[in-house]
C-alpha cells in the first residue's frame, strides 16, 4: 500500500438543508479509484440482447472493458471499440468516414443487431467527434433494420453506473408517446429479479407495468403524462429528468433492498395504484417472511460490525441503511461518488446520525480516514481490495455489487451474505 | 479506426506500469481521466499484489478541461512526490491526456523536484503495451545509468534484463536463471526492472554484458548499452533443453567460463520423460502455437524437437516479434500468423484443425469453444498464469514444468489404452472421464466442434484442461452455432459407435456424419463409419 500517512490538505464539509436530509457531507476532489461509465456495457450488453455497444475510443477503452469484468470472451461479443488510430487524429483520414465504415463492417458481420448504441469515450469527448450526428447519419442508412442511438459513457462525464443513466436517458427520446396509466421501473436488473417484481405488482392488480430498459430493442416500453415512473438504482439521474422532461410522474420510494427497502418500494406502488392494504400484506406476505428468514441467518456475523464504503456504484447510501437497519451493522463513512438529494430523500434520514456522507473522492485522504477508523470491512474497487486485504482489513469488492443479483425480498439475503463471506472467511483461515 | 473486439496488449502506459510496478522506490505520475485507474486492477487482482502500483493519476474531468489541468498535473506531482519520497518520478500521459497536450515532461521539469523525473512519451495512437514496457526501461536506463560504474568491472559478471510485473512467469524464471548464473560462477550485477529500484539502474554498467530474458522488454535498452557501455547482451531465450543448453554456451562464452557446471543438471527430467515409452503417444500429435514472439517462438521449437508433436500452426499477435516468427515458421515449413486480431487466430485454427492448442488465454478460451486441449504458454495473463508454486519456464527447471504443461492436458498413453480395454466392462463409466482429469470429464453431448482426429485410434480429443474458476462466467457463453446436418445411423453402426471411447466418440460421430454429408448419403451404417475413418485417418 502507498504511503498511508497523513494526508494534508483542505476539506470541505458542507452544512445545510440537502433535499431534506439536514446532515453534513464531506465533499472531496483528487484522485479517483473509480471506473468510467464505460464499464455498464458489460451488464446492458447482456440486459438488451440485441444491442450492440460500440466504443469510439482508443485501446485503453477497449483494455479497460474486457479488464474492468475480468472478462474473457466465450463467443463473439456484442460490444466493441472503434479503435481512433493516428491517422484520424492526423486529419489523414476522416474520423467520420471511418466511423461509418466500421459500423457498415460490423453490420455485415452481426445482421442481428437491432439497436446500435455509439458510445462515447474521454478521447472522442476530446476530439469532440459529434457522436449524436453521427447516429443521425447512420440512421438515414440502416433504419429500420437497426437503430443507432448514441450516448457518453467517457471517464471525464461518467462515474461507473453513470454510464448505465447516460445509455438508458439515450433511450427516451425514442420511446413511443402513451396516455395509458401505468407504472414504469427504471434500471436494468438481471431478468430474473424483474419478473420477480412483475409477478408481485400483477397479484396486487398492477397490470400495467413497464420496465426501461426493455430486453430487446422491440420492446422498449411507451411512455407519457399518466406513467408513473421509479427508480430501481440510485444512479439514473439524467434518465429521470428526461423521463419528466416526457410528462411522466417521479413516484418517490426507498430503494428496494432488503426487506424493508423492498416493502417500501412496493408498497408506494400500491399507494398510487389503490390496490388495498390487505391485498398489498397479501401478496408480500411470504416473500417478505422469506426475506426476513434469510437476513436472520447472517445477522449474527454482521450485527455490531462496523463498515465503510468506499465510492464506487452510488448505491452505498441505500445499501447502508440496509446493512444498519437489518442487519445491525455499524456504518462508519459512506461514500459516493455523487449524492442526489432528491433520489436519496428517503434514504438520507434514515442512515444513523453519526454516519460520515462523503460525495466525491481523494483516494489517499480516504486511506488515511480509514486508518483512523478501523472498520471491520470496507466495500471498495478491485483495484484496493488486496492492497487493504494485505494490511489486514476485511473488504468487499464493490462491483460485486453491480454484477449480483441483489434486489428485492428473494435477493435480501444473498445481500446480506455478500457482507458476511468475507467475515465468516476472516474466522475459519487459520494461515 | 479499427474495429476492435479483444486487445491482446494494452496501451503503452500500461507497459509503463508493468515497469514502475515491477520495481521499487519509483513513482509514476499519469496525467489521466477518471476510469484509467482500472489499470490498478490488473495488478492487484491478476497477481494479487498486495500494494497499490506506484502509480498517481490525475484524474481530471471534463469541467476542468476548460481551465487548468496542467496545473492539476503539476499538484498531482508535487503531492506525490511527498507522499511517496521516490528515488526517481516518471512523468507521461495516457490517450486522453496526450490529446490535450499539457506536457507532462515539461511541467515536471518545471517544478525541478530533488530526483531524478523521467519523461515518457508513449504515443497511445500508434504503439502498444510491450512497445510501452519497451521505451520505459529504456528511458530509465538512459536517464539514470553511470557510466563510471564501469571502472573494474568483471568479466564474469552480468545484468538480467526484461522480467517487469504482470509478466508471463517472471517471477521464476528469473530466479531460474540467476541461479544457473551462479552456477556458472557469474556474477548477477543487477536484475531489473523488477525487483531493481532506481538507484540499481545506476550501476547498470558495472556488468560486463546482459542477459536478455524477454526481448519485448529489454532489448532496445540492451541494445543501447551495447553502444553506450560496450555490453553484449544474449540472443538465445532459454526455453526448453536445447535452448537452455545454447544459453549456457552463450554466457560462458561471454562470461569466458566454463559451461560444463551448468550442462551436468541432474534435476533436468524432461529429455528422459519425453523419451520414456509412455510419452510414445504423443508423436505427431498436432499443436498451434500462438502468443509473444517470444514464448511462441521457443515454445514450438520444443514442441517440435522435445515433445516429438508437429507444429501446424505459430504465430503472434506482436508485430515487432513477426521476424523471430517467421524464422521459427520457416524452419518448421509454416506460414506465420501475424495477427491481434484473435478472430483471425481463431479461423486459423479451426482451419488447421488441432489437437493441442498453446497460447494465451484468449487462445485457451477459443480452445475451450472448440473443444480442444489446450494450455498457456504466454502472456496476456490471467489470475491463475500466477500459481503460487515455483513455476518457471525457463531453465533446466522451466522445460520440466512444460513437459507436464503440455502433457497434462492430453490423455495419458496407458490410460487411454486401459480405457479401451475396459469400456465393456459394467463397472465402467464413460462419463468418468480420465482419472487426473475426472473434475473435467466431458458431457456426453458435447461434440467438439472441429478436427479431423481419427477413429478409435489416439484419444488426444479430450475437451478438458486446467481451469480455475474465474470471473469469465460472468459473462455466459453465448450459442457455438454448431451445425450438424440432420442423417440417420442405422442401429449397427450405433452400437458399433458406442464401442468407441467416450473421448473420440463425438469426434467420431461428427466425422462420420460429415463424411456422409458431403458425399449426399443420408443413412450411416458401420461401412461407412470405418470409410470415414479411413478417410480422416492421417
Amino acid at each position: 500500500m502507498n504511503a498511508p500517512a497523513r494526508i494534508k490538505g483542505p476539506t470541505t464539509l458542507v452544512h445545510g438543508p440537502r433535499g431534506g436530509c439536514d446532515r453534513p457531507v464531506l465533499k472531496e476532489r483528487g484522485q479517483r479509484e473509480v471506473f468510467c461509465g464505460l464499464t455498464g456495457i458489460v451488464w446492458l450488453h447482456r440486459k438488451i440482447q440485441d444491442a450492440f455497444f460500440l466504443v469510439v475510443g482508443s485501446r485503453t477503452c477497449a483494455h479497460l472493458l474486457q479488464s474492468a469484468a475480468g472478462v474473457m470472451i466465450f463467443a463473439e461479443p456484442r460490444f466493441a471499440t472503434a479503435v481512433i488510430d493516428e491517422r484520424d487524429l492526423a486529419g489523414l483520414a476522416d474520423a467520420h468516414d471511418e466511423l461509418d465504415r466500421v459500423v457498415t463492417e460490423l453490420l455485415a458481420r452481426r445482421p442481428d443487431i437491432k439497436l446500435l448504441f455509439l458510445v462515447g469515450s474521454c478521447p472522442s469527448e476530446v476530439i469532440k467527434l459529434d457522436l449524436a450526428k453521427a447516429a443521425e447519419r447512420l440512421n438515414r442508412n440502416y433504419h429500420p433494420a437497426t437503430r443507432v442511438l448514441a450516448y457518453s459513457g467517457s471517464g471525464i462525464e461518467t462515474t461507473f453506473t453513470e454510464g448505465e443513466d447516460a445509455c438508458l436517458a439515450s433511450l427516451v427520446p425514442d420511446l413511443a408517446a402513451t396516455d395509458a396509466s401505468q407504472l414504469l421501473l427504471v434500471g436494468a436488473l438481471p431478468d430474473i429479479v424483474e419478473d420477480q417484481f412483475l409477478r408481485m405488482l400483477s397479484a396486487m392488480g398492477i397490470d400495467s407495468v413497464a420496465v426501461l430498459p426493455g430486453r430487446n430493442a422491440d420492446a422498449m416500453p411507451a411512455v407519457g403524462p399518466n406513467t408513473s415512473y421509479m427508480l430501481l438504482q440510485p444512479f439514473l439521474t439524467e434518465t429521470a429528468a428526461r423521463l419528466a422532461g416526457r410528462g411522466a410522474q417521479y413516484l418517490p420510494a426507498l430503494f428496494p433492498f432488503g426487506a424493508a427497502g423492498t416493502r417500501a418500494f412496493l408498497a408506494a406502488a400500491a399507494a398510487r395504484f389503490g390496490v388495498s392494504d390487505e391485498t398489498f400484506e397479501a401478496v408480500i406476505a411470504a416473500p417478505e417472511k422469506r426475506a426476513h428468514e434469510a437476513i436472520a441467518r447472517h445477522r449474527p456475523t454482521l450485527a455490531g460490525k462496523s463498515i465503510s464504503f468506499f465510492p464506487d456504484s452510488q448505491l452505498e447510501p441505500p445499501l447502508a441503511r440496509f446493512l444498519a437497519e437489518e442487519c445491525d451493522m455499524r456504518p462508519i463513512e459512506v461514500g459516493s461518488p455523487y449524492l442526489h438529494r432528491q433520489h436519496l430523500a428517503e434514504e438520507l434520514p434514515r442512515l444513523p446520525q453519526d454516519v460520515r456522507l462523503s460525495e466525491g473522492q481523494d483516494v489517499d485522504r480516504q486511506l488515511a480516514r480509514l486508518e483512523d477508523d478501523g472498520p471491520d470491512l470496507t466495500v471498495c474497487g478491485l483495484g484496493l481490495a488486496n492492497p487493504l486485504e494485505a494490511r489486514g482489513y476485511r473488504t468487499k469488492w464493490a462491483i460485486e455489487l453491480i454484477f449480483s443479483p441483489i434486489h428485492g425480498f428473494e435477493q435480501a439475503g444473498d445481500l446480506a451474505e455478500l457482507f458476511a463471506r468475507p467475515l465468516q472467511r476472516a474466522e475459519r483461515l487459520a494461515v | 479506426m479499427k474495429l476492435t473486439m479483444w486487445t491482446y496488449e494494452g496501451p503503452p502506459h500500461i507497459g509503463a506500469m508493468r515497469v514502475a510496478t515491477g520495481m521499487k522506490g519509483l513513482h509514476y505520475v499519469l496525467h489521466a481521466p477518471q476510469g484509467d485507474t482500472y489499470a490498478d486492477l490488473l495488478f492487484t487482482m491478476i497477481e494479487r499484489r498486495g500494494a497499490r502500483p506506484p502509480v498517481t493519476y490525475t484524474t481530471f474531468q471534463a469541467r476542468d478541461l476548460g481551465s487548468d489541468t496542467a496545473e492539476m498535473f503539476k499538484n498531482a506531482a508535487k503531492d506525490a512526490y511527498e507522499r511517496e519520497a521516490p528515488e526517481a518520478m516518471m512523468v507521461g500521459a495516457s490517450c486522453t491526456a496526450e490529446l490535450i497536450q499539457d506536457d507532462p515532461g515539461g511541467l515536471a521539469k518545471a517544478l525541478d523536484l530533488p530526483c531524478p523525473t523521467i519523461p515518457l512519451e508513449l504515443p497511445s495512437y500508434s504503439k502498444k503495451e510491450n512497445w510501452g514496457a519497451a521505451e520505459t526501461f529504456y528511458r530509465l536506463c538512459r536517464t539514470l545509468a553511470d557510466p563510471a560504474t564501469a571502472e573494474g568491472r568483471e568479466q564474469a559478471s552480468c545484468n538480467i534484463l526484461g522480467p517487469t510485473a504482470l509478466g508471463f512467469r517472471h517471477r521464476d524464471d528469473t530466479a531460474e536463471i540467476k541461479a544457473l548464473l551462479t552456477t556458472l560462477g557469474i556474477k548477477v550485477n543487477v536484475v531489473a526492472p523488477m525487483p531493481a529500484r532506481p538507484s540499481d539502474l545506476v550501476r547498470l554498467p558495472a556488468a560486463a554484458f546482459n542477459v536478455v530474458l524477454y526481448p519485448e522488454i529489454a532489448e532496445t535498452a540492451a541494445r543501447w548499452m551495447e553502444r553506450a557501455f560496450k555490453q553484449p547482451f544474449t540472443k538465445v531465450v532459454p526455453i526448453g533443453v536445447g535452448a537452455t543448453r545454447e544459453f549456457i554456451a552463450e554466457v560462458a562464452a561471454l562470461a569466458g567460463v566454463d559451461p560444463e557446471p551448468a550442462l551436468d543438471d541432474d534435476n533436468s527430467r524432461m529429455p528422459w520423460w519425453s523419451r520414456s515409452v509412455d510419452s510414445n503417444y504423443l508423436t505427431g500429435k498436432r499443436v498451434f502455437v500462438f502468443g509473444d514472439a517470444t514464448h511462441a517462438a521457443a515454445i514450438a521449437r520444443v514442441c517440435a524437437e522435445e515433445m516429438g508433436f508437429r507444429v501446424v500452426g505459430l504465430g503472434t499477435y506482436s508485430r515487432e516479434g513477426a521476424r523471430t516468427i517467421r524464422a521459427v515458421a520457416k524452419d518448421l515449413e509454416l506460414e506465420p500468423l501475424i495477427t491481434d486480431d484473435y478472430l483471425e487466430v481463431e479461423a486459423a485454427i479451426k482451419a488447421a484443425e488441432p489437437e493441442m492448442v498453446l497460447g494465451s488465454q484468449m487462445e485457451r478460451h477459443i480452445a475451450k469453444r472448440f473443444g480442444i486441449s489446450c494450455a498457456v504458454i504466454s502472456a496476456p495473463v490471467h489470475v491463475q498464469d500466477f500459481p503460487a508454486r515455483r513455476s518457471p519456464v525457463m531453465g533446466f527447471e522451466g522445460a520440466n514444468v512444460l513437459f507436464d504443461t503440455l502433457v497434462h492436458p492430453l490423455t495419458m498413453g496407458l490410460e487411454e489404452h486401459l480405457l479401451t480395454m475396459f469400456r465393456e466392462d459394467h463397472e465402467f463409466s464413460d462419463e468418468a472421464g480420465a482419472s487426473h482429469l475426472a473434475a473435467h470429464a466431458p458431457r456426453p453431448s458435447a461434440a467438439p466442434a472441429v478436427s479431423s482426429e481419427i477413429l478409435i485410434a489416439p484419444p488426444s480429443a479430450h475437451a478438458a484442461m486446467a481451469d480455475g474458476g474465474c470471473a469469465e462466467d460472468l459473462i455466459p457463453a453465448e450459442a457455438a452455432g454448431l451445425e450438424m446436418p440432420a442423417l440417420e445411423w442405422d442401429s449397427d453402426a450405433q452400437k458399433e459407435l458406442k464401442k468407441i471411447p467416450f473421448f473420440v466418440r463425438g469426434k467420431a460421430r461428427q466425422n462420420t456424419e460429415r463424411y456422409a454429408a458431403e458425399r449426399g448419403m443420408s443413412r450411416i451404417t458401420v461401412e461407412t463409419l470405418y470409410d470415414a475413418k479411413a478417410h480422416f485417418g492421417r
